[in-house]
Parts: structure tokens; C-alpha cells; sequence
């Protein structure tokens, strides 16, 4: 893997300083600079992060819960796991400064449950941070400002990160997504005000307090302001976890990594879409292509088609089984696709097909049925030669 | 009835979320704008597009809501377009927060609605003509409806999963399931029994009991209320008519049926008749048709279970107040719902001694018939086919219970649904609405109108009470209450409390002198009742009696396994909700009001019986043999 470099997260910064000058202004003063820094959430659905804190900050409730979502269970993302082992502290110190400016005094790490080997080292991160008083009562001598944070460990379902079912899951119940509104900020764990922020996005939040909103938008672009880390794998000389700056192009992306002349690009992991080479001037970015970082490289070589089987497969497995379309229609893209494979599949019915995808994305319950047919109906329209042209081999397989 | 969102069990993706009002907007009665298809209408904040398309006479389809249950939001038949959103929404789960204007049939919602339905189709076993739900089935309608008229995504070749019919009462055909998980939700929110749930994922899942165990194996109190609320066949009632008609053709067979009051108020929703139609005099003449010997009214063993019942209650009384005896477990709690008793002996059996000790009417008429009535007759018991017409599914497990052989032989032989008991009516070719009307067959003749009303919830309450009130005060119930009905313990609320102060008490009557000198140890006390229906008020009101409230100072309370009670039984025609409860309601009422008796002590047929067979009176010794029963404590662990 490459050495960390980047000009945010992966660059050098002086520890706490984001919670000390949080903790030196007022909590609206807080949610106001990461709202004018132009964060959006790095999971995937961008959502502007200091509108997702002053909803919750306004909400109604007792108690209020900051949640780090470290389920990472997209395929080809890893980036959260090498921030959670090089830099925890930044992660918890996001936290803190989120709990400080929602008000909430408890914190929850939905970490995911293969990373289970992490535990040992966080929990003595947070040891460690509770001695140096940056946890519990009075966080670095913030009188009525307390704040600690539990580690609850997830148990394998890529449904799990979705937040609502993250939620579920943490309340013990079936990892299932419900209903929305309302969203998790007005009615989330327990019921309680609640925000759901990805790893990177808390990491995030501690640089632009400590730098400042306007040192933060200097990276980037107008609308997606701040850098991106990136987990690069397949088809490329150097794979590994990237911190570059919203925006950059796929052809750029593709030069640092070692991945030139590569037949497609699949961003956003299974749920994202493919990308040909004919679109690599496209920018990585929430105006153009939005990603939660996951770039997966498809070399000359490889079979697109195979490529959507092996997504859809993904998809069948993962979905919660809870609402109808993604259910079974995750099940029938994938024999659709086993058809195209052998050659049986008529024209209609890869149109009904690709309609049926369409169908997914809008009357799904929740963002994996809505983006599981994302990766097929771009492979379909961007390598139709490929995907159309099969042998029919029923015949060789003697059936 | 059971509200949708008051502290369900259900986990929150199984439910509707209330949305918190703005601060801003706190104000009580706010309404927002909304648009469906053009036009405009203002509803109270929060009301969910659905809601608020009935209020506007649109029609959105659905299939995984229903008026009971609260709002699970999964099938996704019922998704609506709203402009300016990317996505289409269930309108039974979005609430309305904000003015919005919403399409309720844009090319992308038909498409949607199709292909969701050929979805479920394409993993729906089996053919509708060979299927007991054909023509009350909402896949199938729904399926007319938007116009499917083919396979698009294929059909299932071969069924996926063993039928499972363990149960005495309920068997399911997860191969009929289109996974609504209205079941799942009847089952642990509205009864809060939770037996069902569902298991694995994608493709794969399915709804199952604890540890994929067979039903028989599990928790279920076989109330069936899941069976009611299920939109295909994939739950239906264990189904003996081939066995009834077997003996009904055998000639040496003497088959006799004894029928239930709630199954007459809407077995007439299976011939198009409207929910609240009594047929209840056209039945016998149908029931005769169909072959049966007899037909006699389960509301003759009604008034007798009230004359038992209320004078263990009584004995318990007088062993409380007068002997001071703490293992008089007072409440007395009904045990003419075997869904109620079955639900106690799983999460509650340390509370068995509160149950009454009395058999539920059916297990009594069973005991009696085969006994007296043989006797009285001739008939080898032995010959005797026993048939019971229930609104419920319980009561098959409740006869086949191996201590229910009072008589000698099985006190009852098959409990029949109100369901199926249409089925045979339509397979015999009978018409049921137009037939004359006939009265039930002697000795037991017609009964009292506190019989038909056990069919309600309250019912059993307001009848003991009718008994209890005029031989303990020696006055009549109507110097109490006008025309005897004791309204404050009717409707529909789901735990209702009663105080009734004795004030004057008269003379013993003849039949309790047995027990009793008199009353004046009850002079001045005050009788507290309550009832409770669903099993879900229910586990409120045990929990309040272990905690030492108010209902621990009860001394009787009546528990109906079923809301509504037995008129919503888990036997009763589907569909079923509030509205068809109350009208099935309505005409037990009328015709408990149309009687000229109307209190069990007064029922001729049952003073013959003590006089002539039970000699030793209510609670006597040949009353304990035939007529009194105990309960098996079970856990909620089967091993
Ligand atoms: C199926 C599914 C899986 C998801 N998995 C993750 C995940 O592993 N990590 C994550 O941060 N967000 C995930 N999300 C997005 C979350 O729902 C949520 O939008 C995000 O945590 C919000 O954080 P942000 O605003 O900081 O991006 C997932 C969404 C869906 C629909
Ligand atoms: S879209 Fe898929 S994962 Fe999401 S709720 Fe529906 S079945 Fe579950």
C-alpha cells in the first residue's frame, strides 16, 4: 500500500486542536462553520453534514445520540478501516465535536464485524482519551459538556450501514431498514434525535474546526468542497487508499494509481456505477459522479457482464428480504443475467429487465434496492456489444 | 380497539414512525395542504398519504397494510409519485409534513405496481382454482385489477416448502406467503404473542416460528387471528369437513351440531350479505340440508357455563370475605376462550388458579350430549359425531385437549369454522340467505338472549352480571339498568372496569342452596369487574394484577383471546376490521334484545337438566365430573 499523503486528513495536524477551538465557541457557532465549510457525508448520500447537525441540534429530545457509522460493507471500500487504525483519535475527536454541537453526551462506533480485530486498539484509544479528559465529564474542562463513547460491534449485513437499519440493529432487532420520514435526526436510536455520520465525515468535521471553514473550501470544488479518500483496487500497478481532492477525473485518478488504459471504471462499489473509458474526463464529485470511494478497475480483459453478475449476486445475498421489489428483483436481474451469459435472453426481455431495474430504484424501501440494479443498467448501456453479443451455449452444456 | 401506535412490540421497521410537529407548529389541529392527482384537500399534520387519498375518495391499492395493524411499509404496492422526489413512496408510511402534490397513477407508478405484482406472482405457488381463498384472495384481486395477464417473470415450478400442519388449529403454506408480514405484526403487536417472525434474507426469506419449529412446537395460543389478517392462503384453519361429511354419510352415525352465536352474525359475509346479517334461523334449516341430525344452540351451555362460573365465583366470595382464605384467588378469570387459556398457561402459569375451573360452553355441550342427551335418546354415545360451529380456530385445539373426555369418550369431536361451515353450506348447494328459518332441535331448545351476547366481547361479563345482580340482590336487572343491558361493560375499548355496589341483598335461591344461607356478607361490598379483549390488553391487565393494581382488586374479569372477542374470532370470514367487528356486534346485541329471556338462571332447559341430571346443583359433585376442567402450566419454553 502507498504511504498516506493527502492534503486534509493524510497530512500533518495538530491532535485536538478541532475540539478545542469547537469547545471555545458555541454550539450554533459549531453547527454554523461546518455548515459554511460545504461538508457533505462521505457514506455515500452527501448529505450537507452542518444541516444534518442543526436539524438534530433543533430537535426535540432528552437525549441525543452521535453515531459513527463504520460499517463499511461496500464492496471494494476500506477506507474507514485505515482511518480507524491510523487515525482514531481524529475519528473520536469528530465525535466529540459533533456530541458537543447537537448535544449529545453519548456517542455509539457501529463499527463493522469483520474489523472485530480492531477492537482492542480503539477501546485502548478511548482508555486513553478518557484519562487525558477528552471523554467523560467536563471534556477538556467544558463545564456541562460530558461526553463518552461505546463501540458496538456489527454482525455481517451490508444492509447494516444503511442507517435506519444500523439503528434497528443497534436496538437489537433484524437489521431492516424502516420507514422514513421520519429521518433518524428527528426520530433515531430509542427514539432519540440522532445523527448517522461516516467515519471520514467525523474525521472531516475535526480538520475543517480546526483549520476553519474557509481553508476547508479551498480544496475541492464550489459544490463539493474538501478532499475524498478513495479505496482504489483491481486492474492498477498501485491499489490502496488515496486522499485526493473533490473533482479530480477519473483519468487523473486512474494516472496516480497506475490504472491507464483501463476498459471501465466501477465507482461507488456495487451500488455505484460503471464507468467506460470514453467517460474518464468525468470528475469525481457530487455535481458529476458521486461516490462514497469505493474505485474498482477493470482491465481490457475483463468480462463486463460477469462483472454485473458478480454485483447482482452481491445484491441478491445482502437484501434484507423486507420489501418486494428489491427481494425478488434482485433474484431475477441475476437470472436475467445468466440468461444473457448463455445467450438466452430475447431483446423484450432485456427490456423488461432494464425496466424492472427501474422499477427497483424507485419503489424500493431503501438505497440497496435502489442503486442494486445501478451497476447492471450501466453496464448494459455503456458495453451493449458486450453483454448482447453471447454465444448461445445452452447446446455446448448439453441441456 | 388496539391503536397503531401506542407501545408496540413491533420493531420500528415494522411500523409507521410519528413524525415530531415542528416546534413552530405545535399548535393542536394544524393542517397541511395536500394535492392528489389534481385535487386539493387540508389534513392534520402527520396523515399519511393513504389516509388521506380514503378521506378524498382515491383509491391507492395495497397489500401489506391493513386497518388493524400498524404500518409496515413493505410490500410497496401503494407507492405513489410526489412531485419533485427522485423516488417513488409508499403513501401508507409518508406522512404529510409539508404541502405536497402527489400522482397516484403516473406511467412509473403503474410500472411500478405491475412489476411488484409480477414479482410476487413469479414466486407464488400454486393454481387460484385449487386453492380455498379463489375469489377472497387480494393477490388475486389485485392481479385482476392492474391487469396482469401473464407470467413475465415465470412461475414456481414446485412448491419450496413443507406444509406445515402440526398445529391442531392453524396450518401454513409458506408457499402461498407474499411476505406482507401482516401475520408477523397480528401476532406480536396486535396479540403480543410474537411466534412469528421473519427469517433469512433476499430471496431466501420466510417467516418462521422460534428455531424453524413447527407451530404445534411454539408459543401460538391458536387464537388465528393471523389467518384473518393474511391476504392469500398461505394460513388457513386445520380443516376437518371431509371428516364431517364422512360421518355424516355413514348412516350409523348420529351427528349432531351444536353452533356458537358469532358464526350466525356473519356467516352471511360468505353469500355477499353485509357484515351484521343474522341468519341465524336460516342456518338450522341449512345445517339440516347439509345432513346433520340435530342442530342445537351453543347459548344453552352458555347460561350454563354463567350459572357454574358465577357460583364458583360466589364460592370463591364468600372464601375470601368470609373465610379469609388467600388461596381463593380472586380475580376469577373466564375460561370460555381456549386462545386466553392457552395464552395463560404459556406466559402466565403461575395465574392458573384465578382461571375458572369451568369448561367453555362448547366442552360442556360436548360432555352433556354425549352423557344426558344419549342417555335421554337412547344412542350408543359412542355413535355420536359431536360438531361445533365456532368463529374460531382455538376450539380445535381446545376439543382435542386430552383432558376433554369428561364423557367418557371425546367430548367434542371437531370444531368447525364459520368458514368452513359456509364451505359445506355452498358444496350442498344451499342458499343459505333465502332459506326458511327454523328453530333449534329440543332438548335443549332456544336459550337466552345473555347466551348470544358471550359472542362479544363483555358479553360473558354482562350476563354473569345479569345473574349474579338478581340472585344476590333479589331484584331485577332492569331496576338497574334499562332493558338489562349493562351497557357501561359493552363496546369496544380494550380494557373496560366496572364498580357495582350491592346494596340490598334478597333470599338464597333454591338452586344455591347448597352453597349458600345468604347473602348478607355480601350487603354493602362492592363488586369490581373487568374485561379485557386482544390478548394484548389482556398482558396489561395481568401485569397490573402482579404489580398490585387496580385490577388486583377485581373480583371476576373476562378475557377474550380475539379483539371484539369471539365475533373477530380467528374462524370468522375474511376480511376483518373495526368496522365489520362493530356491525357483526350490532346484531348480536339485537338479538340478545329480541329474546324474551335474557338471563341464564331463567333458561327453563337449564333448571331441567339440574333437576333431572345435575341433582347436586351448580358446582355440586356431578357438576365438577362433566362440566369443570384444569389447565396444563406449559412455559414459554418448549423443549
Ligand atoms: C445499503 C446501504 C449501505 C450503506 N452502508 C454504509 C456504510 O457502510 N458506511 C457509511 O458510512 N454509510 C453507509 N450507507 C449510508 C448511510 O445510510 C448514511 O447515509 C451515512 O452513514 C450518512 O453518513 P454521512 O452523512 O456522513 O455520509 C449505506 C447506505 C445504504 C443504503
Ligand atoms: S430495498 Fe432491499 S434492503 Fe432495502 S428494505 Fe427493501 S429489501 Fe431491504
Amino acid at each position: 500500500m502507498s504511504a498516506l499523503k493527502g492534503p486534509i486528513l493524510f497530512g500533518d495536524f495538530t491532535p485536538e486542536a478541532g475540539l478545542a477551538r469547537a469547545l471555545a465557541m458555541e454550539r450554533a457557532e459549531v453547527i454554523s462553520e461546518v455548515r459554511s465549510s460545504g461538508l457533505k457525508g462521505r457514506g455515500g448520500a452527501g448529505f450537507l453534514t452542518g444541516m444534518k447537525w442543526n436539524i438534530a441540534a433543533a430537535a426535540k429530545g432528552e437525549k441525543k445520540f452521535v453515531v459513527c457509522n463504520a460499517d463499511e460493507g461496500e464492496p471494494g471500500t476500506f477506507k474507514d478501516r485505515v482511518l480507524l487504525t491510523s487515525y482514531p483519535d481524529l475519528v473520536f475527536e469528530g465525535m466529540a465535536i459533533a456530541g458537543y454541537a447537537i448535544g449529545a453526551s453519548h456517542g455509539i462506533v457501529y463499527l463493522r464485524g469483520e474489523y472485530g480485530y480492531l477492537l482492542p486498539g480503539l477501546e485502548e484509544t478511548l482508555n486513553k482519551r478518557r484519562r487525558g479528559r477528552l471523554l467523560g465529564e467536563a471534556v477538556s474542562g467544558k463545564k456541562g459538556f460530558s461526553f463518552d463513547i461505546e463501540i458496538r460491534l456489527g454482525s455481517g449485513a451490508y444492509v447494516c450501514g444503511e442507517e435506519t437499519a444500523l439503528i434497528e440493529s443497534l436496538e437489537g432487532h433484524r437489521g431492516e431498514p424502516r420507514n422514513r420520514p421520519p429521518f433518524p435526526v428527528n426520530t433515531g436510536y430509542l427514539g432519540c434525535p440522532t445523527i448517522v455520520n461516516n467515519v471520514e465525515t467525523l474525521a472531516l468535521a475535526a480538520r475543517v474546526m480546526s483549520e476553519g471553514a474557509e481553508w476547508f473550501k479551498k480544496f475541492g470544488t464550489g459544490k463539493s468542497a474538501g478532499s475524498k479518500l478513495f479505496s482504489v483496487s483491481g486492474d492498477c500497478e498501485r491499489p490502496g487508499v488515496y486522499e485526493f481532492p473533490m473533482g479530480i477525473t477519473i483519468a487523473q485518478l486512474l494516472k496516480e494509481v497506475g490504472g491507464e488504459g483501463a476498459k471501465a471504471v466501477q465507482v461507488g462499489g456495487a451500488s455505484g456505477h460503471c464507468v467506460p473509458a470514453v467517460q474518464f474526463t468525468r470528475a469525481l464529485a457530487f455535481e458529476d459522479i458521486p461516490t462514497g470511494g469505493s474505485v474498482i478497475v477493470f482491465g481490457q480483459g475483463r468480462d463486463m457482464l460477469g462483472a454485473a453478475k458478480n454485483f447482482m449476486e452481491f445484491f441478491a445475498e445482502e437484501s434484507c428480504g423486507q420489501c418486494t421489489p428489491c427481494r425478488y428483483g434482485t433474484k431475477v436481474l441475476l437470472d436475467g443475467i445468466e440468461k444473457l451469459e448463455n445467450g438466452s435472453c430475447s431483446m423484450a426481455y432485456l427490456k423488461e429487465l432494464l425496466a424492472l431495474g427501474e422499477t427497483m430504484q424507485l419503489a424500493s424501501k431503501c438505497g440497496l434496492g435502489q442503486s442494486a440494479p445501478n451497476a447492471f443498467i450501466s453496464i448494459a448501456a455503456n458495453f451493449k456489444d458486450e453483454v448482447l453479443g453471447r454465444e448461445r451455449r445452452s447446446e455446448g452444456r448439453g441441456e | 380497539m388496539t391503536s397503531k401506535n401506542i407501545e408496540s412490540r413491533a420493531p420500528a421497521s415494522q411500523r409507521r414512525q410519528v413524525v415530531p410537529a415542528p416546534a413552530a407548529d405545535d399548535a393542536i389541529g394544524a393542517s397541511v395542504s395536500v394535492t392528489i392527482d389534481g385535487a386539493e384537500a387540508k389534513v392534520p399534520f402527520g396523515t399519511t398519504i393513504l389516509e388521506a387519498a380514503r378521506m378524498m375518495n382515491v383509491k391507492i391499492p395495497t397489500l401489506c397494510n391493513h386497518d388493524d395493524l400498524c404500518i409496515a411499509g413493505v410490500c410497496r404496492v401503494c407507492v405513489v409519485e410526489i412531485e419533485g422526489q427522485r423516488t417513488l413512496q409508499a403513501s401508507c408510511a409518508y406522512p404529510v409534513t409539508q404541502p405536497i402534490k402527489v400522482n397516484t397513477h403516473t406511467r412509473k407508478v403503474r410500472q411500478a405496481r405491475r412489476h411488484i405484482l409480477d414479482l410476487m406472482l413469479a414466486h407464488h405457488y400454486g393454481e387460484c382454482y385449487a386453492c380455498w381463498r379463489n375469489g377472497n384472495c387480494e393477490l388475486q384481486s389485485l392481479a385482476n385489477e392492474y391487469g396482469v395477464d401473464g407470467f413475465r417473470f415465470g412461475k414456481m415450478e414446485k412448491p419450496r416448502y413443507a406444509i406445515d400442519q402440526s398445529s391442531y388449529s392453524v396450518v401454513r403454506d409458506m408457499n402461498k406467503c407474499i411476505l406482507c408480514r401482516r401475520c408477523v405484526r397480528t401476532c406480536i403487536d396486535l396479540q403480543e404473542v410474537g411466534v412469528l417472525e421473519a427469517v433469512n434474507r433476499g430471496q431466501e426469506t420466510k417467516i418462521a416460528c422460534f428455531m424453524d419449529k413447527p407451530l404445534a412446537d411454539v408459543v401460538c395460543i391458536n387464537c388465528g387471528q393471523c389467518i384473518n389478517r393474511c391476504p392469500t392462503s398461505a394460513l388457513a384453519a386445520s380443516d376437518p369437513t371431509d371428516e364431517i361429511w364422512a360421518a355424516i354419510d355413514d348412516p350409523k352415525k348420529h351427528v349432531v351440531i351444536q353452533t356458537a352465536p358469532s358464526p350466525r352474525a356473519a356467516i352471511g359475509e360468505c353469500f355477499n350479505c353485509p357484515p351484521g346479517t343474522p341468519l341465524t334461523f336460516q342456518m338450522n334449516t341449512a345445517l339440516r340440508h347439509c345432513g346433520f341430525d340435530k342442530v342445537f344452540d351453543t347459548n344453552f351451555t352458555a347460561d350454563l357455563t354463567i350459572i357454574e362460573e358465577g357460583s364458583e365465583l360466589l364460592l370463591r366470595l364468600h372464601k375470601a370475605l368470609v373465610e379469609k382464605d388467600k388461596a381463593a384467588a380472586l380475580p376469577q378469570f373466564t375460561s370460555c376462550s381456549p386462545g386466553w387459556v392457552k395464552y395463560l398457561e404459556h406466559f402466565y402459569p403461575e395465574m392458573i388458579p384465578h382461571l375458572s375451573s369451568a369448561k367453555s360452553p362448547q366442552q360442556m355441550f360436548g360432555a352433556v350430549i354425549k352423557t344426558y342427551y344419549a342417555k335421554l335418546n337412547n344412542i350408543d354415545p359412542a355413535d355420536i359425531v359431536s360438531v361445533a360451529l365456532m368463529p374460531c380456530s382455538a376450539k380445535k385445539f381446545e376439543c382435542n385437549r386430552p383432558e376433554m373426555c369428561d364423557s367418557g369418550f371425546k367430548d367434542v369431536d371437531y370444531g368447525l369454522t364459520t368458514r368452513e361451515m359456509a364451505a359445506m353450506i355452498k358444496e350442498a348447494g344451499v342458499d343459505l340467505p333465502n332459506m326458511p328459518k327454523s328453530d333449534f332441535d329440543e332438548p335443549f331448545g332456544t336459550a337466552t338472549g345473555s347466551g348470544i351476547i358471550f359472542g362479544a366481547t363483555g358479553g360473558v361479563m354482562e350476563s354473569a352480571l345479569r345473574t349474579v345482580i338478581e340472585l344476590v340482590c333479589g331484584i331485577k336487572v332492569e331496576k338497574l339498568f334499562d332493558h338489562a343491558d349493562i351497557v357501561p361493560v359493552r363496546g369496544f375499548d380494550g380494557i373496560r372496569y366496572v364498580e357495582l355496589p350491592i346494596k340490598d341483598v334478597g333470599p338464597v335461591s333454591p338452586i344455591l342452596e347448597n352453597h349458600f344461607k345468604d347473602w348478607n356478607w355480601l350487603k354493602g361490598a362492592t363488586l369490581k369487574v373487568a374485561v379485557a379483549h386482544g390478548t394484548a390488553n389482556a398482558k396489561r391487565v395481568i401485569e397490573n394484577i402482579k404489580a398490585g393494581g387496580k385490577f388486583s382488586e377485581c373480583h371476576f374479569i373476562e378475557f377474550m383471546a380475539c379483539p371484539g372477542g369471539c365475533l373477530g374470532g380467528g374462524g370468522q370470514p375474511i376480511p376483518t376490521s373495526p368496522e365489520i367487528r362493530a356491525a357483526r356486534a350490532k346484531a348480536i346485541y339485537a338479538e340478545d334484545a329480541a329474546y324474551q329471556v335474557r338471563k341464564s338462571y331463567e333458561n327453563p332447559a337449564v333448571a331441567h337438566l339440574y333437576e333431572n341430571f345435575l341433582t347436586d346443583g351448580p358446582c355440586g359433585h356431578r357438576s365438577h365430573k362433566l362440566l369443570h376442567t384444569c389447565y396444563t402450566a406449559r412455559g414459554k419454553y418448549i423443549l
